[in-house]
């Protein structure tokens, strides 16, 4: 009888490549992909003209050009661009550091999909919503347990969302309190950029603080940094770096000292479920992004949907309503005079809800502390296996653990082959598996950043590292064949110029036409 | 058709696998060929016209005669125009930095020390002025800092250049990381007829001071490099125009701070030039301005001028950290001398740099070296640096 022959150790990946053009590229006047009926005369002189109610300023005069297309054009449009993708359901995901990538159930989905959720409308009676309510009520309840927090709410639409949430707190608390001269909010170089970004656009002035020789964030520059109008400290631990800073409640120490509020970015809390509690290093305020840690999909820009923790110091400022329950039923409470006001219409992202606080009971506290401890594990393994590649390196805290991340360095590499990291990337996805590198700034010479969580298995994770072997290897022995990827994957190198250049990048089709002169011919306005 | 011009310095780098810290000088130079160097800024200079295969035929390679770029372009099987031969060796012209790395030879290197004619910083310096009246796209030179500074001295920043990462010492921020980088760049100089430029610093360290542990680098000028620092080594900023963007909210900031009457003398650099900018005032790259009430009242001021000025006035300094080594004082601003600094006061001196520089410190700390020890411990501690409009770091000062 034959034998099949066994795999070989990397996977002979070859991914699909459509050359499919752009949707609006597709369209061709006329096509349908629905033919809406007619109304009915008798309905339409029941209604009369629904959009006469509209105001002239928000009316269009011409109809928006969409693209125009049959359904089946449109089917095929997506499901080939699908398969041009590397989505955490098919690839070795531990590529997107600082992501938590993992597993989501399906059955979450399933039952967010189901028509007793996907046909509520956020304007029912709250008697005919006592379900989805008395989960959001739940969640809050499990979020203070996590955190430590006094108050939990779920209204935020994103991570970021929930940090601006917080400083919308931060800036309502000194300010019922006569303290309007603090106008400085401190953060770290490492902590996740939107911290800053939100202060930023709540009107704080932002002072970044630098690690020190070990990693970490440098105590004594938080000493020189605080002052009588320091609002709030917004750090995130373990930072990017994954090194978890053991000094944080000397830092919470420091800034109460100058009166100011501490607000822990909990957006990734996969290394420290049930381990350690925001409140019990003495912060203020905390928010979790429930796409990272609590395994919702991650929706590329949303809807997502991020939770703000709070003290009971903080909580009449709390976005409003807030949801609450007088032992009867669950209640919007609205009635809120010192609250920051609606950071989201409604009340949040019921599905995404839905799916992390289902997520949580499948698990239980014993169950989240062991995803962390898996996540820690994980990640140790990994790094052990890409320390042990040649040109590869953890900078800074040299020789001590990480928890749930690293951020690794290819500078010995990138000098010794010229090959970037950006380029090893380009090369990972030639075997299946995404790649990244770090966000701004490039603080970390040659960066890649890996976070393999609780959910990849010991063979996933040597996979991986053996891919990174291989190019490592190839970088140093044949660099033309890293440097001319990606060979085998749909994705083609870009040119970064244009993204540094506000008159030629477009992030919608319309900027596009506008910018390359073709509006007219286009017909657009 | 575009040009390209290369000049190639055939002495860069001798020293440093052999452990000179340098190849500034002929005796260094011979020193390092009888310890078994062997000179590699023509390999480097190969690999980075590698990337130009694909090109080959749409350009034009000018370059000068012999090691100093012909005969590598024709190994790589470029055919070069050659400059003239008026970058022959001249003895009658050596300025007083004899024998400076950049120090070019005619002769063939690979037959060894003893043909090694020893030429001059005016060959490098006539080189590249030679490629910017034929009006090059990009000038790629394969050396180290001393030959971007002589290069600096002779064109300034009026032609995009780039180095070729092959001397011992690069603190300059005119490298690319590797030497393929700069084939690639010069491939997009080639294609691309809006390459994003900026002004990078030329440092140089002296040698001598180098050899004895004394880490001391000084600004010696600007060049005009490709605004893509993913492929420059030192200054690894995500995006350029974001470092642009960032350079102009600082310059904001520091603006909306100013005070009337108040004298605000401007330190060297890209940032402080930006601040003047703003103001409308055309400022010095490398020199030390005042301005007041937005209007400039001094032009590359000397020191002995300086301390007269702020003696008599309410003054700031705003002064950027210079080079990858991050010094404040001491190092190409010795204009503000611990009197200049002691008559402005501790407290007046507002720090600028974007996010991106400060990365490039490795964590390192800045330094002072004003000269005077005790005005150096008293500016030791931590620092507010101006990063953004409304945006500061603290940071760490030694």
């Amino acid at each position: 009888m034959n034998r099949v022959e066994p795999k070989p150790a990397l996977r002979r990946f070859h991914q699909a490549r459509w050359d499919e053009p752009i949707l609006f590229e597709l369209s061709q006047p006329g096509q349908r992909g629905v033919l809406p009926p007619e109304v009915e005369p008798a309905l339409s002189a029941a209604v009369g003209d629904v959009a006469g109610s509209l105001p002239a300023g928000i009316r269009r005069d011409a109809p928006p050009a969409l693209p125009e297309m049959a359904q089946l054009h449109v089917l095929r449009h997506y499901v080939r661009l699908s398969q041009e993708n590397l989505g955490v359901d098919f690839n070795i995901d531990v590529g997107q550091g600082t992501c938590t990538m993992k597993y989501s159930p399906k059955v979450n989905d399933q039952i967010a999909r189901s028509h007793k959720l996907a046909a509520l409308h956020p304007l029912q009676d709250e008697s005919t919503v006592q379900g989805i309510l008395a989960i959001i009520y739940k969640l809050q309840e499990m979020l203070k347990a996590i955190s430590g927090m006094d108050h939990v709410s779920l209204q935020p639409g994103a991570g970021s969302a929930a940090i601006w949430a917080n400083v919308s707190m931060i800036r309502a608390y000194h300010a019922a309190r006569g303290d309007t001269a603090r106008d400085e909010v401190i953060t770290t170089i490492f902590s996740h950029p939107s911290n800053a970004a939100c202060a930023k656009t709540a009107g704080y002035k932002v002072i970044t603080l630098y690690p020190d020789a070990d990693g970490y964030p440098d105590l004594d520059a938080l000493k020189a940094a605080v002052s009588e109008r320091t609002a709030a400290l917004l750090i995130t631990n373990p930072e990017d770096t994954g090194i978890f800073n053991p000094r944080i409640d000397e830092f919470v120490n420091v800034v109460h000292g100058a009166g100011g509020l501490c607000s822990y970015d909990q957006a990734n809390a996969n290394g420290i479920l049930g381990i350690t509690r925001a409140r019990d290093a003495g912060f203020d305020l905390c928010h979790f992004n429930l796409h990272k840690t609590f395994s919702t999909p991650h929706g590329c820009g949303g809807p997502a949907a991020g939770a703000s923790c709070v003290t009971d110091a903080l909580a009449p400022f709390l976005p409003r309503p807030v949801v609450a329950f007088d032992g009867q039923s669950f209640f919007l409470d609205d009635d809120r005079a010192q609250s920051i006001g609606k950071v989201r219409p409604f009340y949040g992202v019921a599905q995404n809800i839905l799916k992390a606080y289902a997520w949580i009971m499948s698990l239980g506290a014993d169950g989240l502390r062991e995803v962390a401890e898996i996540a820690v594990l994980n990640n140790n393994y990994l790094m052990q296996k890409v320390l042990e590649i040649r040109g590869a390196s953890a900078p800074y805290a040299k020789g001590k653990r990480r928890l749930e991340q690293v951020r690794y360095s290819w500078e010995q590499l990138s000098t010794d082959t010229g090959i970037h990291s950006e380029e090893i990337g380009y090369r990972a996805a030639d075997f299946g598996t995404h790649y990244w590198t770090s966000h701004h700034p490039y603080v970390v010479p040659e960066p890649m950043t890996l976070e393999p969580t609780e959910s990849y298995s010991q063979a996933d994770l040597d996979e991986y590292a053996a891919i990174l072997r291989q190019i490592a290897e190839e970088a140093y022995t044949q660099p033309e064949i890293v440097r001319t990827a990606p060979h085998n994957s749909t994705v083609h190198k870009t040119q970064p110029e244009p993204f540094d250049d506000p008159a030629q990048w477009a992030v919608t089709w319309r900027a596009y036409l506008r910018k390359t002169g073709q509006m007219k011919a286009a017909g657009g306005d | 058709m575009k040009r390209l011009g290369l000049i190639v310095n055939p002495v860069a780098g001798l020293g440093g696998r052999v452990g000179l810290k340098g190849s500034d000088g002929a005796q260094t130079q011979t020193r390092a060929l009888m310890l078994g160097a062997v000179p590699r800024a023509a390999a480097r200079a190969a690999e980075a016209l590698q990337a130009l295969h694909g090109v080959a035929g749409d350009f034009e390679l000018i370059t000068c005669p012999g090691p100093m770029g012909a005969d590598v372009a024709r190994i790589c099987a470029l055919d070069p125009v050659v400059v003239d031969s008026n970058l022959r060796p001249d003895r009658s012209t050596h300025d007083s930095r004899e024998n400076k790395d950049s120090g070019t030879t005619a002769g063939t290197v690979s037959a060894g020390f003893s043909n090694l004619g020893r030429t001059t910083a005016a060959d490098t310096r006539r080189a590249a002025q030679a490629m910017r009246d034929l009006g090059v796209a990009l000038l790629l030179f394969a050396g180290g800092d001393g030959t971007a500074r002589d290069i600096a001295a002779a064109i300034g920043t009026n032609v995009p250049t780039l180095g070729i990462p092959a001397g011992v010492k690069m603190h300059s921020a005119v490298f690319t990381h590797h030497p393929r980088d700069a084939g690639i760049l010069a491939v997009r100089a080639l294609k691309n007829d809006a390459l994003a430029l900026r002004d990078a610093e030329v440092l140089d360290l002296d040698e001598e001071a180098y050899r004895n542990g004394d880490v001391a680098p000084r600004l010696y000028g600007y060049l005009r490099v490709p605004a893509t620092p993913r492929h420059i080594q030192n200054r690894k900023a995500p995006s350029p125009a974001t470092e642009a963007a960032q350079i102009d909210a600082i310059a904001a900031d520091v603006v909306e701070q100013m005070r009337p009457d108040c004298l605000y003398v401007l330190g060297p650099g890209t940032t402080t030039r930006a601040i003047a900018a703003r103001l409308g005032v055309a400022k010095t790259l490398v020199g030390v301005d005042v301005v007041q009430d937005g209007a400039l009242i001094a032009r590359d001021i000397s020191e002995a001028e300086l301390t007269r000025l702020v003696g008599i006035s309410d003054a700031r300094i705003v002064v950027s950290p210079i080079g990858g080594q991050g010094f404040l004082f001491g190092r190409g601003n010795q204009q503000l001398s611990p009197a200049v600094i002691r008559a402005v006061g501790l407290a007046n001196i507002v720090v600028v740099a974007t996010a991106e520089k400060l990365s490039t410190l490795g964590g390192e700390p800045l330094r002072v070296d004003s000269g005077d020890p005790e005005l150096d411990t008293r500016l030791a501690g931590h620092v507010r640096i101006v990063t953004g409009y409304h945006e500061r770091a603290v940071y760490r000062v030694m």
